[in-house]
């Protein structure tokens, strides 16, 4: 190497140069790691799905599947209702203050309508599917159970609003996924545009 | 050595070359002349091609949703305009036509167009959906002079008009005689005129050109952004190059 | 611009250093690096006709890395494979990007395959003590023709399916039954099917490209043993100074990286420029009746191969007999392979040899390109005339070789290489 050789130069070009491959790789990386994205395909398959809430029974409950997973529409009746109210010293998160629900679902009922409670059929323990255990004192689970879920694989216990009981492995709150009335009759499950909070 | 340099540009220059020579063959096509950034020109060629060509032929890449956003539609647009009842804006622009009834009638399955104008290329489009001509000899009554005995009826003939051959006999070099398709003659006035049916006709072109490769328009304009950068990068590098090449005497 | 060495700084790079002294102990990580890039010292006066090796590499890696993406959406089925394709091209978030970057990538490998074969061709790299380099070379151009065969059916279009069709029949020529044989063994099936399409996959995307990867480290490995030839065609090795460095090689790091780097940036921008403004290239990358798909019942119009076969299918049809047409085809690479020991003159480089020698590479570079021009157009008499007579010509080239280069009269080859700084 000579001694006229402007080392400052070298020094700046080598950067420049490096910084802008890098940069160039960094940017090519980005279709190749968004590529891995839902397809539009997969949001197509996992698009919004419509309910008719009119012929669900009080009382009873429709599963329906979204996105691969299990949605719960529960109509809930007067004497349901009345059993949120009894119970929240025994729960975890009584009040939902942690984000397992949309903020239109924050209240004791979870729900939109307080009727109609919508809840993704997934424990948040690990992941199994709860039962419905809806009758009060059901001889399962004892005399003073209200009625709610109970996840069979670890003992999780859940009331008629997806709220946890306290001293189960489930550490949260069922929950609530996106939703929204369309007219009277109808839920669209997945979607929540326009929904105030 | 230049002469080295030679050889290398003169194969280079002979495959460019060959590369651009196109196989060329049959009747002479019109060039279809359709512009893929005319927003208007695809959302007519959309209507066009809802109403008159997904009676038996279905786009089944194409996707509602996609199309509103490139046409600049609104969902509600395209649901009112050109969805059928009870497919959803996410679907794909499928037909409810039995395939084995489509058999039956045309003789041959409707093929999906999804990727017909890239197959066909664009002037063979436009050129066959003008050229189908009187031929009483045919089941469905009309040939197409780009696609001799097809099996698709004449399904613009209310708008084109009905449209008969003319003959020329021609005397070849060995002294036989040929009798030629030299051109149309109008038969039936159509609802549109020679003029409206050509930008209907290139508007249908321009929207099957679009859906044969959605991403084509912005294909572009990220390629400019690329070779930009492209441009930087090079400029750096060969400076670097040419700083480091300083010290080889 | 000088860096400051802060004691933080210092910290660093004293851990750095602790970090390869401990790796050095156990992998020879230094030691590969300065024997393969640091201290490996290439021939000074390198022109434009070497950037190409290192370009194939970097089209390896492209087709590698875009490849194994296309793999996770694209389904090795006949029933799904031609819907995955677009559904790769409209779907998934850029998939039409990833999936030109390997269609054009496979037309890119073959012009940087084909041009640093030329180049070897000039400069007489092939020569001795370089042929098993050049064996090495021609079996990862051989494993290329495979691997762009058997990927040009995965699409399930119609040029695919017609391209498979008449390449797998070759392989009927062959007498006595066995021809037969082995087209159904490698078909699987009486027809091209979905068997055929699924083995086809395998071999595109794991057989053939670890054949690729493993014969490339193998020319490699054989370059750094006996050096890079130049455009001299002389040995550098033969000066050194008194350290034992070739007194006309340089260090490939810093000086060739960053004149390949430079090379890269002109590659990528050609390359972009195809991808996104014509992909399909007038129907010579992507053909145009490869958008429909495979129809085991209706022959295309007009087949061709895609254009990097298409020197070999000229001379395959310009034979009216159908086994002696696949044995002329085979023959013609055979003619590439045995190169090293057809050359019999005394120089290795264009530069120094004869005006018969210089004739002789024109005619055979011309003779390729329009076997190549002929083979994409639809059979006629003139045609099958004028691929008969660039057939010759090729041949001849190969056959003529021992004679001409001992004829040819060479010039005084000089002691260093010529450069002109």
């Amino acid at each position: 190497m000579s001694s006229d050789v402007d080392l400052g130069r070298r020094h700046f070009l080598t950067v420049a140069t490096t910084v802008t491959g890098t940069v160039g790789v960094v940017l090519a990386t980005v279709p190749f790691i968004s590529s891995w994205k839902p397809s539009a395909r997969a949001q197509a398959v996992g698009a919004p799905v419509e309910v008719d809430i009119s012929k669900i029974d009080p009382g009873s409950m429709v599963a329906i599947k979204w996105r691969g997973k299990a949605v719960w529409v529960l109509h809930r009746t007067p004497q349901m209702l009345a059993t949120l109210g009894k119970i929240e010293d025994q729960l975890r998160d009584p009040f939902s203050n942690e984000a397992q629900q949309p903020a239109y679902a924050a209240n004791q009922q979870r729900s939109i309508r307080a009727e109609f409670l919508v809840l993704l059929g997934v424990c948040t323990h690990l992941g199994c599917a709860p039962l419905e255990k809806f009758e009060p004192a059901d001889s399962e689970m004892g005399a003073g159970w209200l009625g709610g879920f109970f996840c069979p694989c670890h003992g999780s216990k859940f009331d008629l609003s997806g709220r946890v009981y306290k001293g189960v492995p489930a550490p949260t709150n069922l929950v609530v996924p996106p939703h929204r009335y369309v007219g009277d009759a109808t839920i669209l499950i997945g979607n929540d545009s326009g929904v105030a909070a | 050595m230049v002469k080295n340099r030679w050889v290398g540009a003169i194969a280079l220059g002979a495959l460019i070359l060959s590369s651009s020579s196109v196989a060329a063959g049959g009747p002479k096509m019109e060039a279809a002349n359709n512009v893929l950034g005319n927003v208007r020109s695809l959302q007519r060629g959309a209507r066009h091609f809802v109403n008159y060509c997904m009676g038996c032929h279905s786009a089944k890449y194409v996707r509602y949703n996609r199309l509103a956003d490139d046409l600049q539609l609104s969902e509600q647009q395209v649901t009112d305009n050109l969805m059928f009842v009870g497919t959803k804006l996410l679907d794909t622009m499928n037909i409810a036509m039995d395939p084995l009834d489509a058999g039956r009638w045309f003789g041959q399955v409707p093929p999906d167009l999804s990727l017909i104008a890239r197959a066909k290329g664009t002037d063979y489009v436009f050129n066959y959906l003008k050229g189908f001509y009187l031929d009483p000899e045919r089941r469905n009554g009309t040939d197409n002079l780009f696609l001799p005995g097809a099996s698709m009826p004449h399904v613009l003939w209310e708008l084109q008009g009905l449209q008969k051959p003319v003959y020329e006999a021609i005397i070849d070099v060995n002294g036989s005689v040929h009798k030629v398709m030299v051109g149309f003659e109008r038969v039936t006035e159509g609802l549109l005129n020679p003029e409206e049916f050509d930008q209907f006709v290139r508007d249908l072109t321009n929207f099957l050109e679009y859906i044969s490769e959605p991403v084509k328009l912005e294909r572009k304009k990220l390629g400019v952004r690329v070779l930009l950068f492209l441009l930087v990068f090079f400029l750096f590098s060969y400076l670097l190059k040419q700083e480091y090449w300083k010290d080889i005497k | 611009m000088k860096s400051e060495r802060t004691p933080a700084f210092e910290r660093v790079t004293d851990r750095m250093q602790a970090l390869l002294v401990w790796i050095d102990a156990r992998f020879p990580l230094s030691k590969m690096w300065r024997e393969h890039i640091s201290e490996y010292y290439a021939p000074k006066n390198f022109n434009f006709w070497y950037y190409f090796g290192s370009l194939a590499m970097l089209v390896l890696v492209l087709q590698i890395v875009t490849g194994i993406f296309l793999t996770m959406s694209y389904k090795p089925s006949a029933a799904e494979a031609f819907a995955s394709v677009e559904y790769i091209m409209r779907d998934v978030n850029w998939g039409w990007l990833i999936r030109y970057m390997h269609s054009t990538g496979a037309s890119a490998f073959f012009i940087v395959v084909y041009l640093h074969m030329f180049r070897a061709v000039l400069y007489g790299s092939y020569k001795k003590p370089r042929e098993l380099l050049w064996l090495f070379g021609m079996l990862i151009y051989v494993a290329l023709m495979a691997e762009a065969f058997f990927g040009y059916l995965l699409p399930w279009g119609q040029m695919s399916y017609w391209g498979a069709q008449v390449i797998v029949s070759l392989f009927g020529a062959i007498p006595f039954g066995i021809g037969e044989a082995l087209v159904e063994w490698v078909r699987g099936d009486y027809f091209i099917s979905d068997i055929t399409l699924n083995r086809f996959f395998a071999l595109h995307v794991i057989a053939v490209p670890f054949a690729l990867v493993f014969l490339v480290i193998a020319h490699i490995l054989a370059l750094h043993e006996v050096g890079s030839n130049n455009p001299d065609g002389i040995e550098i090795k033969e000066h050194k100074d008194a350290d034992g460095i070739p007194l006309d090689g340089i260090p490939f790091h810093p000086y060739y990286t960053v004149k390949d780097i430079m090379g890269v940036a002109v590659f990528l921008a050609l390359f972009s420029a195809v991808v996104f403004f014509a992909p399909e290239m007038g129907g010579y990358f992507l053909e145009h009746a490869n958008f429909e798909p495979a129809n085991s019942l209706k022959t295309p119009e007009h087949i061709a191969p895609v254009w990097y076969f298409t020197p070999f299918y000229a001379i395959l049809r310009a034979v009216p007999d159908k086994l002696l047409g696949v044995l002329l085809m085979g023959a013609a690479i055979v003619m590439l392979f045995i190169l090293p020991w057809l050359d019999r003159s005394p120089v290795r480089s264009i530069r120094y040899r004869g005006w018969i020698f210089k004739l002789a590479v024109t005619l055979f570079a011309v003779s390729f390109v329009a076997l190549g021009y002929l083979g994409m157009q639809p059979v006629s008499v003139a045609y099958t005339l004028a691929a008969r007579f660039f057939s010759t010509i090729y041949f001849l080239f190969f056959l003529l070789m021992p004679f001409y280069t001992r004829w040819d009269r060479t010039k005084p080859v000089p002691d260093r290489v010529t450069f002109h700084g």
